[in-house]
């Protein structure tokens, strides 16, 4: 296990150096930040102050040393735009998308497994086709063509939800979010329904499966037999069955909200770490997409790990040191 | 071509996939969306009423009109027209082929390289097939929609670059199942047969063990072309993909984007439509190809 581990992390120093030469080494070539960021008119010698004071006068490799070694202390860079350090913006950033995370997960799980649960039960009623259905279209749909549809409908035909940014964020608990209050919440629930579509299709197309697996074995038979009420039949014996892939898979999805969110906060202009980095590639803020690559990728490297490592743990037979390289 | 294998007419295995396919109606319903979609993108310059990429043609006064407005020249539009002026009809028609254009060379290049080194990978075996393995494994833990991203960062933007992302996207996919029914595909008899009549190599995964393997990877490649589409409608909507000179369906409907509050829903909607009838049709077709093609489905 201990083995494992350290080659885990050795390769996961190797992925975040690909990723980050290979974003450095592209954005060095795209684009000169200057001609973007510094007023039209400036002259030469000027352009060439803001070049220096950014540090982007020194050759490609220099450049890429001095991000690798303060990198290592956890200083990734000064953002151009906002003249401050690149990690503190995008973490600044981070409880909204969090934030939109959290509540698009609540939904598709709040919603995703009752309805797998009466599809599964009911697999030839109407209501059931009609899930299953709507969870086709879930899944083919591209997110940011639902957000569009649900700003169209909910916003501006019905007028009943604000079709764009985030209601005034309050402490509750300590913790500060917008959700708290009820414009909050209002502004939260367009997004969050529209980042969640694709997870709940996938929550209820999963449930079902389980379900119609899980009602024919024996323990579902013999806990009926035993005259328990269907309520803490379906409740508790099968609930507590069909939970283990489901917690599983919700795990393993938590990360991917995180990465469509890019797309979801750019339709409904979320001030959130996926709004910033879409902005940051177009104003050529290499500090802060960069930055905002290794945290994600490094946050996605974590997650598996823990996923495999928790497998190892749940399942037995599935043995971590077996694996060779 | 000298080994010919002779089978009786009525059974030829792709005159029963034919047979079977057809047995879904929804599926035959998807065949026809779809062939109707392609139909439309090849012959746009010839059904299209206006070039939509010819500026000269385009005039202001007719800009943001509704569906079935009536043009400054006399014609319709059909489905209204855009900020510029522009016949929506004419524009998605025209965006319907560059989307399925990056689609399916996206998705050709990446099946041949993903498919290729996924066999290799299973005839050779050890180092290199573990090496392979891991890097799949580890990329397939991050979403496509991250690995584009960092792409298009790093390469900028243009029709090769997304087309290069989308591969970069894809290859791993095929990589995975091309390997996997090869390792099946691996212990049997005709494949020992060919290594023992001294075949090279090359000769041996190419045309004995490829064509083995080739039905997973048709059920796979429809599945990601949709995949691909969407995924280059997104880049596009956020700005990341084609250049504006060559509008995608993704591109259309962010053009639209900023029109839709005020209420010109169609300038976003048709793009949107077309781009979902696209989607659905490719899915439904691939559903029942791989109902079909999976011994382990069949009633």
């Amino acid at each position: 296990m201990f083995v494992y581990i350290v080659r885990r992390l050795l390769q996961t120093c190797l992925v975040l150096a690909v990723t980050s030469l290979l974003v450095f080494g592209g954005l060095f070539v795209v684009g000169d930040p200057v001609e973007v960021l510094v007023s039209p008119d400036a002259d030469a010698i000027e352009k060439d102050r803001s070049r220096a004071a950014m540090g982007l006068d020194k050759p490609l490799y220099a450049q890429y040393g001095i991000f690798v070694s303060k990198a290592v202390t956890g200083d990734l860079g000064k953002s151009f735009v906002f003249g401050r350090p690149a990690l503190e913006v995008i973490i600044e950033r981070m409880p909204a998308t969090l934030e939109l995370a959290l509540v698009a997960m609540i939904i598709s799980i709040v919603v995703g497994i009752p309805l797998g649960l009466y599809a599964g039960l009911k697999p030839d009623s109407l209501p059931a086709k009609a899930i299953m259905a709507i969870s086709i279209v879930g899944f083919s749909l591209p997110t940011f063509w639902v957000g569009l549809l649900l700003i169209m409908l909910f916003a501006v035909q019905l007028g009943w939800l604000p079709a764009s940014g985030r209601g005034p964020v309050t402490e509750f608990l300590g913790i500060h979010l917008s959700i708290w209050h009820w414009d909050g919440l209002k502004h939260a629930l367009l997004p969050a329904l529209n980042l969640a579509l694709f997870k709940l299709s996938l929550i209820i197309r999963l449930t079902r499966a389980q379900v119609r697996e899980n009602i024919l074995l024996d323990y579902i038979k013999f806990a009926r037999a035993k005259g328990l009420p269907r309520s803490r039949v379906l409740g508790v014996h099968l609930l507590k069955n069909i939970l283990i892939p489901l917690v599983t898979v919700i795990g393993l999805e938590l990360g991917s909200v995180i990465a469509f969110a890019i797309v979801t906060e750019s339709v409904f202009a979320w001030p959130g770490m996926g709004k910033l980095v879409i902005d940051s590639i177009f104003q050529l803020d290499r500090p802060v997409v960069v930055a905002y690559l290794m945290i994600t990728v490094l946050m996605f490297i974590v997650i598996n790990l823990c996923i495999d490592i928790l497998y190892s743990i749940l399942d037995p037979r599935v043995r971590l040191d077996g694996n060779k390289i | 071509m000298s080994e010919q294998v002779i089978v009786p007419k009525e059974e030829t295995p792709l005159a029963r996939f034919c047979s079977q396919f057809a047995e879904s109606k929804l599926a035959m319903f998807g065949l026809l969306l779809l062939v109707t979609v392609i139909v439309l993108a090849v012959f746009a310059p010839l059904i299209a009423p206006q070039n939509p990429y010819d500026l000269g043609k385009l005039d202001l006064m007719d800009s943001r009109q509704p569906p079935g407005g009536a043009s400054m020249a006399g014609g319709t539009f059909v489905l209204g027209s855009d900020g510029m002026g522009r016949d929506m009809w004419s524009a998605i028609l025209y965006g319907l082929r560059v989307s399925l254009l990056v689609g399916l060379a996206s998705g050709v290049i990446a099946l041949t390289i993903g498919a290729g080194l996924g066999i290799t990978a299973a005839y050779v075996g050890g180092r290199f097939e573990q090496i392979l393995m891991r890097i799949v494994d580890l990329q397939l833990g991050f979403p496509a929609i991250l690995v584009a991203l960092i792409l298009i960062a790093a390469l900028g933007k243009g029709v090769d670059k997304v087309i290069f992302a989308l591969i970069a996207v894809q290859w791993a996919y095929y990589a995975r199942t091309a390997r996997s029914a090869a390792l099946v595909e691996r212990g049997k008899e005709y494949m020992e047969a060919a290594k023992g009549l001294g075949l090279p190599h090359w000769r041996i995964i190419f045309q004995h063990l490829l064509p083995n393997t080739l039905p997973p990877l048709i059920v796979v490649g429809t599945v990601q072309v949709a995949h691909a589409i969407a995924l280059e409608a997104t880049l596009s909507f956020l700005g990341l993909g084609l250049p504006t000179t060559e509008p995608s369906l993704g591109l259309l409907i962010s053009n639209g984007y900023e029109f839709l509050l005020s209420g010109k829903y169609w300038i976003s909607m048709y793009p949107g439509i077309a781009l979902l009838i696209t989607i659905l049709a490719i899915n439904l077709v691939g559903d029942q190809m791989r109902d079909v093609l999976n011994p382990r489905l069949s009633k």
